[in-house]
């Protein structure tokens, strides 16, 4: 019963915040979803993250594995050269599949 | 046709769209930037995958005044390509965050176009007349056998199909090492500025190898970092004078006369805030996305997630003039933070007497305020309306209770489809909307 008395009680101070402030409602539902979100209300998290846009490899050792992994399946013509090549090829720059390039021209100039 | 009254008087009809109709877009057909140049005969779009199309007005036919000037691919170019810093291990985006025309000196035209970290000078030209008769050449190019050259001619320019030429004039690297997200020019035609999230340089048209840092607001100690800017533009004609925003909500004005690094403002606009009213979403909501000064140069413009404000240059201490986007949002925030929506970069512009402003809105909305007669409308930019010259009906919201007939719903509405980037022809009332991957252009009802 008195477990009934509570939870009114509770509804009826959520339904004064909604009424006090729509963006106080919303705040209460996601700390309810995110209970660990920062106290610092948007604050140096955010602004970081922002400012780390871009960064998508811990170092250029990351991008280099990374693009090994669609090497590989160029391997078969590389070794058909094998004559030319003593132990390892260590890839270069240049050696890297480019990213894709617009080479497409652009629909709004149809 | 004059600049126009208000958006309301005016009634919008629909004058073309551009782009695929599929459902399926690909991720460089994004539009990302859209500028008419100063005389508004050219309209530029700059997209994801770092490509720049140019539109030009057709010169109106006087004989049919029904037929109204049509804008027609005039230039298409790769401005810029994806790059790598394998220093930093930066992927750099060939997206074109922004472009500004340079104001016309002779016959071709200029246009600076950024991406993250590189601004390009482009020149635009036009080729309609070519050589012919050259003596050691064929017309197709290969050279002729000069044994069986036996006589001399002069040769001589004829006419040939219009070619429009864009070539990179200028290369502006490594200015910044934040992601750039505004050029301006300035009225002196000599200088312009690009803003990063910490710090906006002042760069010579005709120098690419050093720029004057005018504003560094980046602490000594990253962890300190509570904002950044987040646009900036020149005065329309004061060449000392320009303005950033930022993260917080704030604008500076600062007079490169006062000293060379001004990281100290001549003024600071910034509305107070109702400390009862703060949640945990005021300040992203806060933060400004969009900043412009009215053509006359007396007000300034902002834009943040809820709503646009009207400053006067004079008075810092709050807004002449507030008006709401979107309102109906302010009780979806907790879904829109989850959907990164309230991150959304909207932009906002002035029509050319200065009298109505517009800006987007999600579901292809957009919003037409009026500041003469304090009246408001929201349009859209749909495939639904596209036959020629139909008059756009303007749209309601309905935010909660009994949804009217013709209303939709805000949960009805789609958060995908964003109207960020729109521009107002600087004399006359021509529109030009851009949706994901669609430009829309319309113009004034004519009777």
């Amino acid at each position: 019963m008195s477990g009934e008395v509570q939870a009114s009680t509770e509804e009826q101070q959520e339904m004064q915040d909604t009424v006090v402030s729509p963006e106080k409602a919303e705040e209460v539902k996601l700390k309810a979803r995110y209970p660990h979100l920062g106290t610092r209300p948007g604050g140096s998290d955010l602004l970081r993250k922002r400012l780390q846009k871009g960064q998508k490899y811990f170092d250029s050792g990351d991008y280099n594995m990374a693009k090994a992994k669609m090497k590989n399946k160029q391997l078969p013509t590389a070794a058909a050269e094998k004559t030319e090549i003593t132990g390892d090829h260590i890839p270069t720059p240049q050696d890297l599949p480019q990213r894709k390039q617009s080479l497409v021209a652009s629909k709004l100039a149809f | 046709m004059g600049a126009g009254g208000g958006g309301n008087d005016v009634q919008w009809c629909f004058s073309q769209v551009k782009g695929a109709i599929d459902d399926d877009v690909a991720e460089a057909d994004i539009i990302s930037t859209v500028e008419f140049n100063h005389s508004g005969e050219l309209l530029a779009t700059g997209d994801k995958g770092g490509r720049v199309v140019i539109f030009q007005q057709e010169t109106e036919n006087k004989s049919q005044p029904q037929c109204r000037s049509e804008y027609n691919v005039y230039s298409t170019f790769q401005s810029h390509e994806p790059e790598f810093d394998y220093l930093k291990s930066l992927e750099i985006e060939e997206k074109i965050n922004k472009i500004r025309w340079l104001p016309q000196k002779n016959a071709a035209q200029f246009l600076l176009s950024t991406n993250d970290k590189t601004i390009k000078l482009w020149k635009i030209s036009e080729r309609d007349k070519r050589p012919e008769g050259y003596n050691l050449k064929e017309e197709d190019g290969r050279y002729r056998d000069a044994a069986t050259i036996t006589t001399l001619r002069v040769p001589v320019f004829r006419p040939m199909d219009l070619m429009v030429e864009a070539s990179p004039r200028r290369v502006f690297v490594n200015g910044h090492t934040y992601h750039i997200n505004s050029i301006s020019v300035n009225s002196d035609n000599e200088t312009y500025l690009s803003a990063d999230d910490l710090r906006i340089n002042l760069w010579h048209l005709e120098i690419t190898d050093r720029s004057f840092n005018v504003v560094d607001i980046k602490p000594a100690n990253m962890e300190e970092l509570t904002e950044v800017i987040t646009a900036a533009e020149f005065h329309p004609h004061q060449c000392n004078t320009f303005v950033y925003s930022s993260s917080k909500g704030t604008i500076r004005l600062c007079d490169m006369r006062a000293s060379a690094l001004c990281d100290k403002h001549s003024k600071l606009f910034e509305e107070p805030e109702d400390p009862s009213n703060r949640s945990f979403f005021s300040e992203i909501i806060s933060s400004i996305s969009d900043v412009k000064f009215s053509h006359n140069g007396r007000y300034m413009m902002t834009r943040d997630y809820l709503s646009v404000k009207i400053w006067d240059l004079n008075m810092e201490n709050r807004p002449v003039e507030t008006y709401q986007v979107h309102e109906y949002l302010r009780s979806k925030l907790c879904s829109l933070y989850e959907n990164d929506c309230i991150f959304d970069k909207f932009e906002c512009c002035w029509n050319g007497n200065d009298s109505v402003v517009m800006t987007g809105s999600y579901n292809n909305f957009f919003r037409m305020l009026d500041r003469s007669q304090r009246r408001d409308v929201t349009l859209e930019a749909s495939r639904e309306s596209c036959k020629a010259r139909q008059v756009l009906k303007p749209r309601r919201v309905c935010a909660g209770g009994k949804r009217k007939k013709d209303e939709i719903s805000v949960d009805s509405l789609d958060f995908n489809k964003k109207i960020l980037h729109t521009a107002w022809h600087p004399q006359e009332n021509i529109i030009a909307v851009a949706t994901t991957n669609n430009l829309y252009i319309f113009q004034e009802k004519v009777n």
